[in-house]
């Protein structure tokens, strides 16, 4: 392996893609707040309001084909994720969700999309702050619906379990809701879209150090580039599965925390 | 060769999930090819189950570049 990396630059090694690959340097200036995600999370807000004004500014009851890909994407998440897991009284959580998937989507679709190809979750402070006010508007739900008495008395305390098994349960589901769960909701998105961006710079910058190589390693190199191609198309399938999930679990705790058993 | 065992303790630690998910998905799969009219009903469940499976190998891969 070794001695295959050095044929192909002639004594210059090669530099597998690293976690350094993803600190950007800012675009102007000499400040962390002008770094190229920052402007693709205020595009991604400009172009997700944009689409949704323009395809439902002239909302015809025979629909254009514009008009039918907004409103197919809001009965996604209005039908499959909002009704579906939250059960009645559903739409005062539809704004929230359709907000949090398409922004999500967008972003993450950014890691795809040519001259951007960087998804922004893939910094890991984007997906805490969405965790962060999942958090907080389950909690608050939860609170208004039983008051916060009786919701943590629930955390804590699930009723039909055995007096002593409270030791084990307890500790466990306050871990659970108040650490476990933004963590895990915001963890998995940016690793998803940290572990995706880093295999297809290994395909891609592999490849194109192959190309820089003696005759063999030239002929090896379009394969590179061909199952970079092909990974390009399974990162679409796990972005959008990304935002479907996150969606879907924040509605989830929504729904667990509107319900009067958990 | 230079490199980190973190990424060999990665891909042991990636194999539990890996037969998790594998196993989520035959579960899914068999559901809906006894009765596909309940794939709207089992679709949920079973990207739910993937991802809490899938959470346990991210955090092995966010540990290995961490630590």
């Amino acid at each position: 392996m070794r001695s295959l990396v050095f044929l192909s630059a002639e004594g210059k090694g090669f530099v597998p893609p690293s976690s350094n690959d993803f600190e950007l340097p800012p675009v102007f200036g000499n400040n962390a707040f002008t770094t190229k995600p920052i402007f693709m999370v205020f595009l991604s807000v400009i172009l997700v309001s944009v689409f949704f004004i323009l395809s439902s500014r002239k909302a015809a009851i025979v629909p254009s084909k514009f008009q039918f890909a907004g409103e197919s994407v809001y009965a996604f998440v209005r039908n499959d994720l909002a009704r579906d897991v939250i059960g009645h009284d559903f739409m005062r959580f539809v704004p929230y969700l359709f907000t949090l998937f398409t922004f999500i989507l967008t972003n993450n679709l950014f890691g795809i999309i040519p001259l951007l190809q960087f998804p922004t979750m893939s910094r890991v402070s984007f997906p805490y702050v969405l965790a962060i006010t999942v958090y907080l508007v389950f909690h608050y739900v939860g609170i208004r619906k039983q008051g916060a008495w009786k919701y943590f008395k629930e955390i804590m305390f699930m009723p039909g379990v055995p007096k002593a098994a409270y030791i084990l349960i307890t500790p466990l589901e306050l871990l659970t809701f108040l650490l476990v769960r933004p963590l895990t909701l915001s963890l998995r998105l940016f690793a998803n879209m940290f572990a995706g961006h880093l295999l297809l710079l290994v395909f891609i910058l592999g490849g194109e150090h192959l190309l820089q190589g003696v005759i063999g390693l030239k002929l090896i190199s379009p394969f590179a580039f061909f199952i970079g191609i092909v990974l390009t198309f399974f990162e679409f399938m796990v972005q959008c599965l990304q935002a479907y999930i996150f969606t879907l679990l924040a509605a989830l705790y929504i729904a667990g925390a509107l319900a009067d058993e958990h | 060769m230079t490199g980190t065992l973190n990424l060999v303790g990665f891909g042991l630690a990636a194999i539990g999930p890996g037969i998790a998910t594998g196993l989520i998905f035959a579960a899914y799969i068999n559901g809906v090819a006894r009765q596909p009219e309940a794939r709207s009903v089992l679709q949920p469940i079973a990207f739910l189950g993937f991802a809490l499976a899938e959470a346990l190998a991210l955090f092995g891969l966010v540990l290995a570049f961490v630590l």
